[in-house]
C-alpha cells in the first residue's frame, strides 16, 4: 500500500520548489501587499441595476457597452483608479477607492439619451391642479442671440422659450395643444385632411411632415396631452421614433414630435460659461448629418416662434425658439447648470448614452478612519485565531502539533502568495469578508490535520506500528477530507455565483483556502508525517511526541489496544 | 489533556459509551422543543432584517475613543431629526464599539443622504469625508439581494444532496444528513428571530458556510458508521450498536474539530462585536458560531439516530439485528467474552492486566470478533445497560 509515499523527501522538495516559484513570481511582479477593498481603505461604491421598467431586453452586450461608457465617464471626472465591473446579469458596480465621491452618482447613473424634438404647439401646465404656470427658470435666458457668438461655437439662434407666460410664442399658427380637440376628426379621416400632417409621424418622416404635424397634431395625441400630467412622466418610455409626452422641471408639459436629432449624432460636447454670461452651458458639436438636419430645422423655424425641445432622458431640458438659422453644427444647451452638472452632462454626451436605463441601488461611502479600524480588527482576528489554533494543537498533539504549526505556516505563506498573484492577475481585492473567509479557513485547514491525526491514533490503537498507521490512517483520512473539502468548495462556489456585493470576497477567499488546504495536506503534511514517523522520537512514542502510548491510550505502541477493541474490516488496511 | 486522550481511547474501544442512538427520544424531544421555539419566534417575532434587505441608509460615524456615549447618541438623533426629511424622521442611533456610532434610516435619495451625513458630522464635530461611512440601499436592491440569497441556499442544498448521495451511495444517509442540515438552519434562523439580531447578507453567508461545517461533521461520523457497519455479521452487533460505537469513536475528533473551528471564529466574533461593534465581521461570526454549535449537535444527536431508524426498517438489517441479538443472548453467559464493566475509580493503573483480563485477540480476518464492549441495543432488549453514566466517568488516574 502506498508505495509511492515512501519518498516523502522528494515530495517535500518539489512542494518547496513550487512555493519558492510562487514567491519568485510575486517578486517579479514586485507587489508585496494585496489590493485592499473599499471597506479596508475607504472609498465610494455605487451599485447600479439595469431597469426593466422600459421593457427593453437586458442583453450582455448592452451591459458590457454600459460598463465601458460608465468607465469613460468616471475617468473623465478626474478619478484615476476607479473600477467599473459587471456583477450578475444586470448590475454594474463602480468602485472609487480612497475618495469620497458620491457626487459621481448622477454622472454614472445618467442614461444621457439626448434628443432634439419639435414641440407641437406650446407647453401647457402639466400639474393637475390649476396653479399658474411657474415662472420660467433661468430668467437670464440662456444663450440669447445677442451674445457675441463669433469667438465661440455658440449657436446664436437659440433663445430659451419663456413658457406660455410670454407672448413671444403667440406667433405659432396653431394652438392645437391647448385647444379642446379641434381636429375632432377620428383617426381614419386624417389622410384626407392635410397631406402634410400625417397622423402617424415617425423618425422616418421628413422635417416638413414633422413640422406640419407639430403645427396641427393628430387628435389622439392632442387628447393624450390633455389627459397627461407630469406625475405620469416617468411611466412614458422615451422612444425616439414616436411622439412623446414630456415635462420640464418647471412642470410644463409638452407634446413632442419624434426625434429629429439624437445624442449619438454628436462629434463632441463640452461645457463652460460663454463670454459675458454668468451661467454654465453645454456646447454641442453635431456631426455632418445632424449639422444638415439642424440647419434645415432652424431655417424653417426661424422667426416663427415655433419651438423645438432638447430632451434628456425623457425630461425637457429647454425648449428654445429660433431667431436665425444655425448652419455650423453647433448648438448650446442652457439651463440651471452648475459647474458639476454641466460637466457631468457634457461627459455623458461625449461618451454616449447608456444603452439601458439604470437605477442606483446602493451608494456606499467608506470613511478612511473606519476603514483603517476594520483592517486592524480583521488582522487582529486573523493573528489571534491562527495563534489560538496553533496553541491548541501544540497542547493537544504535542510533537504532532509542530506539524500542524508548520502546515498552517506553509498554508499561510501559500495563501498570501496566492492572494498577491490573484490580485495582480485576476483583480482580486482583499475585503473584510475576504479576511474573514481566510480566518474561517484556518479552522477548516486545521480540521483536516485533526482528522488525519485521530485516524493515525485509531490505527495505533489497532496495534499497528506508527509507520503503518501513518499510511493506513492516511488512506482513510484522505477520503474523509476530500469529501469534506468538496462540500466546502461547493459552498464557496455557490456563494460566489449567487452572492452579490462584498460577500463574493468571502466566498473567493474560502474557495482558494480550501484548495490550498488540500494542496498543503497532500504535499506537505502527509510527507512530513511520513518523514517524522521514521524518527525514533515519534515511532517509539516519546512522551512529547503526541504519540506516546499513554497519550494514545495503548499499553505499548505496536500492540493492539485494549481487548475490547472494535473489529476492523480488512479493507480498511489495504484499500 | 491526557485525560481527553484517555477518554478518547475508552470511547474508541467502547469501554465508555454514551448511548446516542438508543436515547433518540430524548434528543428528538430536545430538538423538537428547540425547533418549536425557533418556529414560534420566526412566526411571532419575525426576523430583524438589515437595511441590505429592506433598503435604507446606514451611517457609521467614527467619533473617537470614549466619545460614543448616550449624550452623543441623543445629539446625533436630534441632528438627523432636524434635517426634516420625512424618511429620516425615525432614525435608529446606537453606539457601535467604543468609538463609533451607527445610524440607520429609511431609504433616502442621494441628496438627502448627503444632507443627513453633513448634519451628523456637524453634530459630533467630525469630518464628513474622513470619519463617516454610509451605505445607501434602494428598496428593490434588497429584494434582489434576498432572492439571490434564497436561490443560493436552495441550489446549495440540492447540490449537497447530490454530493452526499454520490459519496455515500445511499439515500438514507443523504436524508439523515439533510434533515440534520435543515435542523441546523432552522435553529440558526430561530436564534436570530428570538434574539432579534440583525440579519444581513453577511449572516446569510455565515449560514451557508455553516452548512458546510455541519455536513463536514456528519461526513466524518457517517464515514465511521459506514466502516463499522460494513461487516456486522462478523462483529455480531446490531446496526444501532455499530452506529453508536461510531459516534463514540468520532466524539473526540468531533470535539477537537469543533474547538479548532471555533477558535478562529471566536476571534472573529470578538473583533467584530467588541472591537468594531457592528458590521459584516460580527454578523458573519455570529451566524458561524450559532450554526457551528447546532451542526456539532445535530450530526451526533440527530443525524445518526435518524440514520439508524431508517436503516432498521430494511429487511436485511432487521435480519442482521435479530441474528446479532440471538448471538448476544447466547454469549451472555460467557463472561470471558465481555469486558469488565467500568466503574468509577477503578484502579486501572495498578493492574495493567485488568484491561487485558481478556487476552488480545487477533483482529485479522477470520478471527473471532472480540467481545462487544457495550451491551446496549437500540432495539428492545431485556438486558439492562451496564457501565456507568458517562457524566460520572473519570478516566486516566495515574497522571492527574
Amino acid at each position: 500500500m502506498a508505495r509511492k509515499a515512501s519518498r516523502p523527501g522528494r515530495t517535500l522538495i518539489i512542494f518547496g520548489l513550487a512555493v519558492v516559484a510562487m514567491y519568485v513570481a510575486v517578486a517579479v511582479n514586485g507587489v508585496w501587499a494585496p489590493k485592499l477593498g473599499l471597506d479596508l481603505q475607504g472609498g465610494t461604491r455605487i451599485t447600479l441595476s439595469a431597469s426593466t421598467a422600459t421593457g427593453e431586453a437586458i442583453t450582455q452586450d448592452k451591459m458590457t457597452e454600459a460598463v465601458d461608457i460608465i468607465d469613460s465617464r468616471v475617468n473623465a471626472s478626474g478619478v484615476s483608479e476607479s473600477e467599473v465591473a459587471k456583477q450578475g446579469d444586470r448590475n454594474i458596480v463602480v468602485e472609487i477607492p480612497g475618495q469620497n465621491r458620491d457626487d459621481l452618482v448622477d454622472t454614472v447613473q445618467q442614461q444621457a439619451q439626448l434628443r432634439f424634438r419639435l414641440v407641437a404647439g406650446q407647453p401647457a401646465n402639466g400639474t393637475p391642479n390649476t396653479l399658474p404656470l411657474p415662472v420660467p427658470a433661468a430668467p437670464k435666458a440662456g444663450a440669447t442671440g445677442d451674445a457675441e457668438p463669433q469667438g465661440r461655437a455658440v449657436s446664436e439662434g437659440l433663445r430659451r422659450a419663456s413658457g406660455t407666460a410670454t407672448p413671444s410664442g403667440g406667433a405659432s399658427p396653431s394652438d392645437g395643444a391647448s385647444g379642446g380637440g379641434d381636429p375632432a376628426a377620428t383617426p381614419p379621416a386624417d389622410p384626407s385632411a392635410t397631406p402634410a400632417a400625417p397622423t402617424q409621424v415617425t423618425d422616418k418622416s421628413s422635417i416638413a411632415q414633422l413640422r406640419a404635424w407639430a403645427q396641427s397634431p393628430d387628435a389622439r395625441s392632442t387628447q393624450r396631452l390633455q389627459q397627461f400630467t407630469c406625475a405620469q412622466a416617468d411611466e412614458i418610455p422615451d422612444n425616439p421614433s414616436r411622439p412623446l409626452l414630456a415635462c420640464d422641471d418647471q412642470g410644463a408639459k409638452y407634446l413632442l414630435s419624434p426625434a429629429i436629432i439624437e445624442g449619438t449624432q454628436l462629434n463632441d460636447a463640452s461645457y463652460g460659461i460663454p463670454q459675458n454670461q454668468a451661467e454654465y452651458v453645454v456646447d454641442l458639436d453635431f456631426n455632418g448629418d445632424a449639422t444638415k438636419t439642424f440647419a434645415d430645422v432652424t431655417r424653417r423655424l426661424a422667426g416663427t416662434g415655433e419651438l423645438f425641445a432638447i430632451v434628456l432622458d425623457g425630461v425637457v431640458l429647454s425648449a428654445p425658439q429660433v431667431t436665425s438659422p444655425i448652419t455650423d453644427g453647433n448648438a448650446q444647451i442652457s439651463g440651471d447648470f452648475t459647474a458639476a452638472s454641466a460637466r457631468s452632462l457634457a461627459n455623458s454626451l461625449k461618451y454616449g448614452a447608456l444603452p439601458l436605463q439604470f437605477e442606483v441601488q446602493e451608494v456606499a461611502e467608506e470613511g478612511p478612519t473606519l476603514a483603517e479600524d476594520q483592517l486592524a480588527a480583521g488582522l487582529w482576528a486573523g493573528a489571534v485565531g491562527l495563534l489560538l489554533v496553533m496553541l491548541y494543537c501544540l497542547f493537544y498533539y504535542r510533537g504532532l502539533g509542530l506539524v500542524v504549526i508548520a502546515s498552517l505556516a506553509v498554508a499561510s505563506a501559500v495563501t498570501y502568495a496566492a492572494v498577491l498573484l490573484l490580485s495582480e492577475t485576476a483583480g482580486f481585492t482583499l475585503t473584510l469578508p475576504g479576511i474573514a473567509g481566510l480566518i474561517v479557513a484556518v479552522g477548516i485547514t486545521a480540521d483536516s490535520f485533526i482528522v488525519y491525526f485521530e485516524r493515525i491514533r485509531d490505527e495505533l490503537r489497532e496495534g499497528k506500528s506508527l509507520r503503518v498507521a501513518v499510511e493506513t490512517g492516511w488512506v482513510r483520512a484522505r477520503a474523509t477530507c476530500l469529501a469534506a473539502d468538496a462540500v466546502s468548495l461547493l459552498a464557496a462556489v455557490v456563494l460566489y455565483i449567487f452572492a452579490i456585493g462584498v460577500v463574493k470576497g468571502f466566498a473567493f477567499a474560502l474557495g482558494i483556502s480550501t484548495v490550498i488546504d488540500l494542496v498543503v495536506f497532500f504535499f506537505f503534511t502527509k510527507p512530513m508525517v511520513t518523514l517524522l514517523a521514521r524518527y525514533p522520537f515519534f515511532y517509539r512514542g516519546h512522551k512529547l511526541s503526541g504519540l506516546s502510548p499513554e497519550h494514545v491510550g495503548v499499553e505499548r505502541l505496536g500492540r493492539p489496544a485494549a481487548p475490547a477493541a472494535v473489529r476492523r474490516t480488512p479493507e480498511g488496511a489495504t484499500r | 489533556m491526557s485525560k481527553l486522550s484517555r477518554t478518547g481511547h475508552a470511547l474508541y474501544t467502547g469501554q465508555v459509551s454514551i448511548d446516542f442512538v438508543g436515547r433518540w427520544r430524548l434528543w428528538y424531544t430536545l430538538s423538537a422543543v428547540i425547533l418549536l421555539a425557533a418556529v414560534l419566534g420566526l412566526t411571532v417575532k419575525g426576523l430583524n432584517l438589515g437595511i441590505e434587505f429592506q433598503g435604507g441608509v446606514e451611517y457609521k460615524v467614527a467619533v473617537g475613543q470614549g466619545n460614543a456615549t448616550l449624550a452623543t447618541v441623543q445629539d446625533v438623533r436630534d441632528a438627523v431629526l432636524n434635517a426634516g426629511i420625512p424618511n429620516a424622521d425615525d432614525p435608529t442611533v446606537n453606539t457601535s464599539g467604543g468609538d463609533s456610532l451607527r445610524v440607520t434610516t429609511e431609504p433616502l435619495t442621494n441628496d438627502e443622504s448627503r444632507e443627513v451625513a453633513s448634519r451628523i458630522a456637524d453634530a459630533v464635530g467630525v469630518d464628513v469625508a474622513e470619519d463617516i461611512s454610509s451605505q445607501l440601499i434602494g428598496p428593490s436592491w434588497g429584494e434582489q439581494v434576498a432572492s439571490r440569497a434564497l436561490q443560493g441556499l436552495v441550489v446549495f442544498l440540492v447540490l449537497v444532496v447530490l454530493l452526499i448521495w454520490a459519496y455515500f451511495r445511499e439515500w438514507k444517509m443523504s436524508v439523515a444528513a439533510i434533515v440534520a442540515l435543515i435542523h441546523d438552519v432552522l435553529i440558526t434562523i430561530g436564534v436570530y428571530a428570538l434574539s432579534g439580531f440583525e440579519v444581513t447578507p453577511a449572516t446569510v453567508t455565515g449560514v451557508l458556510t455553516i452548512l458546510g461545517f455541519s455536513l463536514y461533521d456528519t461526513v466524518v461520523v457517517f464515514d465511521k458508521v459506514r466502516e463499522n457497519t460494513h461487516d456486522l455479521a462478523r462483529s455480531h452487533q446490531t446496526y444501532g450498536e455499530a452506529a453508536n460505537l461510531a459516534v463514540n469513536q468520532s466524539l473526540v475528533r468531533s470535539i477537537n474539530t469543533s474547538i479548532v473551528a471555533l477558535l478562529p471564529v471566536g476571534a472573529l466574533l470578538y473583533a467584530g462585536a467588541v472591537l468594531m461593534g457592528s458590521g459584516a465581521l460580527k454578523d458573519l461570526a455570529l451566524a458561524l458560531f450559532v450554526g457551528m454549535a447546532a451542526g456539532a449537535y445535530s450530526s451526533i444527536f440527530i443525524a445518526t439516530p435518524l440514520l439508524v431508524q431508517l436503516k432498521e426498517r430494511e429487511a436485511d438489517v432487521k435480519a442482521g439485528d435479530a441474528r446479532a441479538e440471538r448471538y448476544q443472548a447466547r454469549h451472555q453467559a460467557d463472561r470471558y467474552a465481555n469486558v469488565p464493566a467500568y466503574v468509577d475509580d477503578m484502579p486501572i493503573h495498578d493492574s495493567p492486566g485488568a484491561d487485558q483480563s481478556d487476552p488480545p485477540r487477533p483482529t485479522g480476518p477470520g478471527g473471532p470478533g472480540p467481545g462487544r464492549a457495550r451491551p446496549r441495543s437500540t432495539s428492545s432488549t431485556t438486558r439492562k445497560p451496564r457501565g456507568v453514566p458517562p457524566v460520572r466517568f473519570r478516566p486516566a488516574l495515574r497522571d492527574v
